[in-house]
């Protein structure tokens, strides 16, 4: 085990170094992500097209933000659920799902009424107005509702740890419950930056796939 | 230990109920305890957090690279996992209330600095000249006409950070705070679902009281939106 700030960093145990529970905590997030999206986004976006449900898509947000992360985490770790990855996923999914479902709906509600008429007007089915128009216009809300799920659940992925999973959150349960300072400062450091290096990349690639930006680009404008 | 009033056995024939009225009684004190911690260290958080984005967001509101510098530094402490930020401190802080107090309060920061911007640029133009032709003082202007102004969208910006913070909190339990979040770990530790079940309700419904006394509160604090209303 190491015993400095460096060793812990540098640490590449297979099953508890620091690349090993870079990828763990890195699967917790794609799991819950990824549950999140598949229910938040099409109901979302549902809701946002038809202009119906307004209050339940704004208030999913308000009522997630009162809900402890640590008392679901442990609540899904005592029932039958357990502490495996599909557990544990959809636990970090459920604080993962508000701002996707949130800002989906949003999004969809803020597109310009007047461009819906004018493809409407153009003769393009609901369909087509859905794909066509309101989803590139609604893109940057959409994205930034998934990204801010994306940051939520690497935070709260840490507390798998706290119920005898997996991830970087294992360097900072152990570290403070045995005042391993070296141990707790590399855990936290590491956290943060994978944070910080993700929310960077995400926006970046928000900019790179937006199609109305990336339409404007090719038209020159 | 039998628990009256339930019927729900675990497989090793040991009743290990989700909620049972024998833990509300047994633990209420280590309950009131909980809520008394886990009132007032949200209480300081919000208010440092509340008392350091005012003039952030005054500063914000000079140049668009103060702004920038600002809200960009708040957004970057805010994407810092919590458990994190506390574990950073903790060689600084210790395992003390203080840890919890200055990291809660710097998230805090994100949501009321931006607040209290938007709110600021609310105020009319015209309402600032006419303060600043009656003769008002900078400061004046800025405690007597723009506050005021500003004092919903600050206040709905408290509400947001509080129910955050009082949600964040439990994972201070990790550094020693104490709090609701102390006696989820416990329960987890214990296999108590019971315990973990009714932290987990009070820390909702603190929650949930607090923000329906910030929006008392602000009604008491701005009448004049009642009737605008």
């Amino acid at each position: 085990m190491p015993t400095d700030l460096w060793g812990w960093l540098t640490y590449t145990d297979p099953a508890a170094g620091m690349p090993a529970r870079i990828v763990e905590h890195l699967q917790y997030t794609a799991g819950g992500v990824l549950l999140a999206c598949l229910v938040g986004l099409p109901v979302g976006l549902w809701l946002g097209h038809l202009g119906r449900g307004g209050t339940l898509a704004i208030n999913v947000s308000n009522i997630g933000r009162a809900i402890p992360t640590l008392g679901v985490v442990v609540l899904f770790a005592v029932s039958p659920l357990g502490t495996s990855l599909f557990a544990l996923s959809l636990a970090l999914g459920l604080f993962a799902l508000p701002p996707v479902l949130t800002n989906a709906y949003v999004g969809m509600r803020e597109v310009d009424r007047e461009a819906v008429e004018a493809a409407r007007g153009m003769g393009m089915t609901p369909g087509q107005v859905f794909r066509r128009v309101e989803l590139p216009l609604a893109f940057p809300l959409v994205a930034a509702g998934v990204r801010s799920a994306v940051l939520q659940v690497i935070a709260t992925a840490v507390l798998a740890a706290a119920v005898g999973g997996g991830g970087l959150g294992r360097f900072l349960i152990e570290g403070l419950g045995s005042q391993d300072y070296p141990q707790l400062q590399a855990g936290a450091l590491v956290v943060a930056a994978l944070a910080l290096v993700v929310e960077l990349v995400l926006g970046l690639l928000q900019r790179l796939v937006d199609p109305v930006a990336r339409s404007a680009a090719a038209a020159g404008t | 230990m039998t628990f009256p009033g339930s019927s729900d056995v675990l497989a090793q024939g040991v009743p290990n109920p989700w909620f049972s009225t024998l833990y509300l009684q047994q633990g209420r004190s280590e309950l009131l305890t909980a809520l008394q911690q886990h009132v007032m260290i949200t209480a300081i958080s919000v208010l440092a957090g509340l008392v350091l984005s005012l003039p952030l967001a005054v500063l914000a509101r000079r140049s668009r690279l103060a702004e920038t510098l600002v809200i960009g530094g708040a957004g970057v402490i805010y994407t810092i996992p919590s458990l994190a930020l506390f574990a950073l401190l903790v060689p600084v802080t210790a395992y003390t209330a203080t840890t919890a107090i200055i990291a809660l309060a710097l998230y805090t920061l994100v949501i009321l600095v931006r607040n209290a911007v938007t709110g600021l640029a609310e105020v009319p133009a015209e309402v600032v000249e006419a303060a600043r032709g009656m003769g008002l003082s900078a400061w004046q202007r800025l405690l007597r006409v723009e506050l005021p102004i500003a004092l919903p969208s600050i206040v709905a910006g408290v509400r947001v950070a509080t129910v955050s913070t009082i949600s964040l909190l439990t994972v201070a339990a990790y550094v020693g705070t104490g709090g609701f979040g102390q006696l989820i770990d416990q329960g987890f530790r214990a296999d108590y679902r019971a315990k973990i079940v009714t932290a987990c309700l009070a820390c909702v419904l603190l929650a949930l009281v607090a923000d329906a006394l910030l929006v008392l509160l602000q009604r008491l604090l701005t009448p004049w939106t009642r009737t605008a209303r």
